[in-house]
């Protein structure tokens, strides 16, 4: 018999379509209490839309959620006791910061004595003491972000769901915000969606990380899951990881072999077909270790601070690769030999 | 650079010079001699004089029921367009343009069209009484609506919606439904999101349409004259009433002192409201805010609510119209007493319009009215444009100028005035030496062109700032004098808007009542004040002479306000 841990939050086939457009087509994924599970991918890939159908905002077309094994289908957004932090916060600018936080708090009905420590407390936890009498309207970015995220810890949610929180912050701030929220949020043991379209966002904060595409699930796994095994050529490319070679695959001696424009690579996948090929942008060694070597033309590089970024043209095609920056690398123009692992280096997915 | 900046400067006295004339003569002397006039009652204790006029109870009276009838149609007003404003500012729907369109449409158009069209559909010979009593056989017209309260504030909410459809509609659809779900996702159910929410950030929004609906209620006087009758007064009326019927030229000018006090308060109170609006709210544009309507339920009362506005908006315009092709068959009851009246399409009321009937009390028949409108317009246009555009100019070249500043709200005064106030003035200031107009035939278009001008100065303003300063350097540097760059440059790109301030200002001068019962001449009636001669004249020919002028003048001004918004470039439109 299959036990199903329904404990927490759970998605079941949710569709949902805007006329024409399938803004959601077929999501199942499960958020168990105490979890950061983020939700990543590209604008218009259908993550705030199930945001707002797990907040009860929309209504799926089909499918299910339910929280601890109970239907939410009818259940309205303010029986439902989650919290949402939205995308620009939503303050209410007719009100001043306590009252913004005291919001959820007064329809629950709380006594005025226990809701002004409440709110202290959510203050002193976003690192804003004293800042209950401000107008929303003349904080700054940074400062909004916390006063939106006091507002919807502070009726303790059962769920807390996040809209692209730090989308309009400058990178340094969204760096530290990024770990402050991760603390705050696991000492909470708090259960947590987190939407984003920010990779390093993502994999900075989540235990575990959806990446969505045009609506449905491309990959669900911890962060350094996804990002040493990509499931698919679309994940990789989201990643950022751009190295990547349509190829016919043959049998070989132990695995495949396959057979691109820059040569052929042995892979220790049987596969047989058109495949694509993922060479990781991380992979290449200047020191000659490694059993599989490739030549090319330096065309430039890239200072990124602590690594830098080459464009190698191998037979003419340009790969992108990432060495650290204290890598000695000849100038731009001259050839390159460089060697690499297959099995580290090298992915293949099937054509689809 | 000294040297060009003093240049700019003499330039722009230049430009002032002309409008600030007009300003001086045809606006503060009018108003200034009002003054004089309600404080010359006696010798020594004039101000006494002045209070015991204001403090008599047919004052007192008036001054109530001028703030009671505003009060009760603003709430009314309120009652109706706020469900249209929620309706208009948070879902899409087929046929909203349209819908948004006709709803603009009674605003614009004169009070004399839109008293004539209540009285085609629920006056004792309109459409509904004519109806009832072929019907039931009734002996008398079974409605009475002419002449009751009721009319009075029906007319108001006719005219009046829009203006909360606009505000109201246009900040609600501007404000961001996330407001509404957060409140929702913390707990807080429909009502108390309305509560707690939706109502405090629209308040500002709400209270400015209130107002300045209030401000066109508590100034109504076409409406109030011809649908309220000889009961009812408000101060416009009185003022009127007291001017023109009871020659107490002193009485009408306290009262009109008292008019022009509460006007401009509630002018000052209105612009205080209505630069709340700005407060920073997160304003979202619309496509984020709108979404279709998916129930039936939610449908079916969208239907039912634009279907019970518009036919509330358009109906008696339409009844209007079809009454104005129709009269009552020779030989029925209301012509000869005998038998149940009924109505025959005819084109008899438009041919009757040319013929001079020798028993009218009139000394032109009615084309001639259809003429001197026109006449009166085309002056009109000519004035408006003549003084408006070089205050526009030198409004738009130097905008940020203590000049400009000063000078602003000084051109916009005429709007807060009301017509009936300027009319009056131009009775007492321009009657008599040095400034004896009384019987020159400029002195309606002057009246006209003080109510266009605000319109005018607003709709080429903006446009002239459009004008990149590069564009005329370009051209300076290329040869061109600055009145070769006024030509080849600024004229041509400011083309739409000229036609747009002339349209505006053709428009007001055709439907403008309030001024012209004052000072027009018998002989040289516009089309308004016949429309209202022949509403209170008896008589079938009468009635279908104010129907069919009513009709002509609603098709004008429907085709000129259509003009104004295609013509119009929307981004520059500063209403």
């Amino acid at each position: 018999m299959e036990i199903i841990d329904t404990s927490g939050l759970r998605l079941v086939d949710v569709h949902k379509s805007f006329g024409p457009l399938k803004a959601v087509a077929g999501i199942s994924f499960q958020v168990s209490p105490g979890e950061v599970l983020a939700l990543l991918g590209p604008s218009g890939c259908g993550k705030s839309t199930t945001l707002s159908i797990i907040a009860g905002l929309e209504q799926p077309d089909q499918g299910e959620v339910t929280w601890n094994g109970g239907s939410l289908a009818n259940v309205p957004p303010h029986l439902r006791g989650f919290g949402l932090m939205f995308q620009d916060y939503a303050l209410f600018p007719h009100m001043n910061v306590f009252d913004n936080i005291a919001y959820g708090l007064r329809m629950q009905g709380w006594s005025r004595d226990r809701l002004e420590q409440r709110v202290g407390e959510m203050l002193d936890l976003v690192g804003l003491p004293g800042f209950g009498s401000r107008d929303v309207n003349t904080l700054s970015g940074g400062e909004q972000q916390r006063v939106a995220l006091a507002r919807s810890l502070a009726p303790e949610p059962r769920l807390l769901m996040l809209d692209e929180p730090l989308g309009s912050l400058d990178r340094n701030l969204r760096e530290r915000l990024v770990a402050e929220l991760r603390q705050i949020l696991k000492a909470m043991h708090q259960t947590t969606v987190y939407v984003t379209h920010d990779q390093e966002e993502a994999f900075a904060l989540a235990d575990r990380v959806a990446v969505m595409n045009a609506g449905h699930l491309e990959q669900l796994g911890a962060p350094q899951t996804i990002y040493t095994h990509p499931a698919s050529t679309f994940v990789a490319r989201f990643l950022g990881m751009t190295n990547l070679l349509v190829g016919e695959a043959h049998q070989g001696t132990v695995g495949s072999v396959v057979k691109t424009e820059i040569g052929d690579f042995p892979v220790e996948a049987h596969v047989l077909g058109r495949v694509t090929l993922l060479l990781r942008p991380d992979a290449l060694r200047m020191d000659g270790t490694g059993s599989v070597h490739l030549t090319g033309e330096l065309m430039g590089c890239s200072f990124r601070g602590s690594t830098c970024q080459a464009t190698i043209a191998v037979n003419g095609f340009p790969l992108r690769f990432d060495f650290l920056a204290s890598t000695p690398l000849p100038s731009p123009g001259e050839r390159v030999q460089a060697y690499f692992e297959p099995s580290e280096a090298l992915q293949v997915f099937l054509e689809s | 650079m000294v040297k060009k900046r003093r240049l700019t400067l003499r330039t722009s006295h230049i430009l002032w010079l002309a409008p600030l004339a007009f300003l001086s003569l045809f606006y503060f002397y009018p108003l200034g001699s009002i003054l004089a006039a309600s404080f010359a009652r006696a010798k020594g204790g004039a101000a006494f004089q002045l209070l015991e006029t204001l403090a008599s109870p047919l004052v007192q009276h008036v001054v109530a029921f001028t703030f009671g009838q505003a009060t009760l149609s603003t709430l009314l007003t309120l009652l109706l367009g706020l469900p249209g404003a929620y309706l208009l500012a948070r879902f899409e729907f087929r046929g909203k343009s349209t819908f948004q369109a006709l709803s603009g449409i009674p605003f614009v158009l004169p009070t004399l069209v839109v008293a004539a069209a209540f009285n085609a559909l629920l006056g004792p010979r309109g459409w509904v009484n004519v109806a009832l009593m072929g019907l039931f056989g009734f002996s008398e017209p079974p409605i009475h609506f002419v002449n009751t309260f009721t009319a009075i504030l029906v007319a108001h909410v006719f005219y009046n919606t829009t203006i909360v459809f606009r505000i109201v509609g246009d900040f609600w659809s501007h404000l961001d439904p996330r407001l509404t779900q957060a409140s929702q996702t913390l707990g807080a159910n429909r009502f108390q999101t309305l509560m707690r929410v939706i109502l405090p950030l629209l308040a500002p929004a709400i209270a400015a349409a209130a107002l300045l609906v209030f401000i066109f209620d508590f100034t109504s006087f076409g409406v109030i004259l011809v649908l309220g009758g000889p009961r009812f007064a408000t101060l416009e009326v009185e003022i009127y009433t007291q001017a023109i019927s009871l020659f107490n030229l002193p009485m009408a000018a306290a009262l009109a002192l008292l008019q022009l006090l509460f006007t401009l308060g509630l002018a000052v109170i209105y612009t205080r409201l209505s630069a709340g609006l700005a407060r920073p709210l997160g304003l979202r544009p619309q496509r984020f805010t709108q979404r279709r309507l998916l129930s039936w339920r939610s449908r079916l009362i969208a239907a039912l609510l634009v279907g019970l506005i518009s036919a509330f908006l358009i109906v008696p315009l339409a009844a209007l119209a079809l009454r104005s092709f129709t009269q009552f068959q020779a030989g029925s009851r209301l012509a000869s007493g005998i038998g149940a009246p009924s109505l025959v399409w005819t084109l008899d009321n438009y041919r009757e319009l040319s013929i001079n009937r020798r028993e009218t009390i009139f000394y032109a028949p009615p084309s001639t009215a259809i003429a001197v409108s026109l006449g009166y317009a085309l002056a009109t246009v000519i004035l408006g444009l003549a003084l408006g555009l070089p205050a526009s100019w030198a409004l738009a070249r130097d905008q940020n100028s203590t000049a400009s500043r000063l000078l602003d709200p000084i051109l916009m005064l005429p709007l807060g005035t009301s017509a009936v106030t300027l009319g009056l003035g131009f009775i007492i200031a321009l009657d008599r030496p040095p400034l004896d107009l009384r019987a020159s035939p400029v002195l309606v278009p002057l009246a006209h062109t003080l109510v266009a001008f605000p319109f005018v100065v607003r709709s080429l303003t903006p446009a002239l700032r459009s004008i990149r300063p590069r564009l005329r350097q370009a051209a300076a540097v290329m040869g061109a004098s600055p009145r070769q760059v006024l030509s080849t440059i600024d004229l041509p790109l400011v083309g739409r808007a000229l036609l747009v301030a002339a349209t505006f200002a053709f428009s007001i001068s055709i439907g403008e009542f309030g001024a012209t019962a004052l000072i027009a001449r018998p002989e040289y009636p516009t089309i308004p004040i016949a429309i209202f001669r022949y509403l209170g004249l008896p008589g079938a020919v009468n009635y279908g002479q104010a129907m069919a002028l009513s009709t002509i003048l609603m098709g004008v001004t429907a085709a000129g306000m259509l003009a104004i918004e295609r013509f119009r470039i929307a981004e520059l439109g500063e209403f």
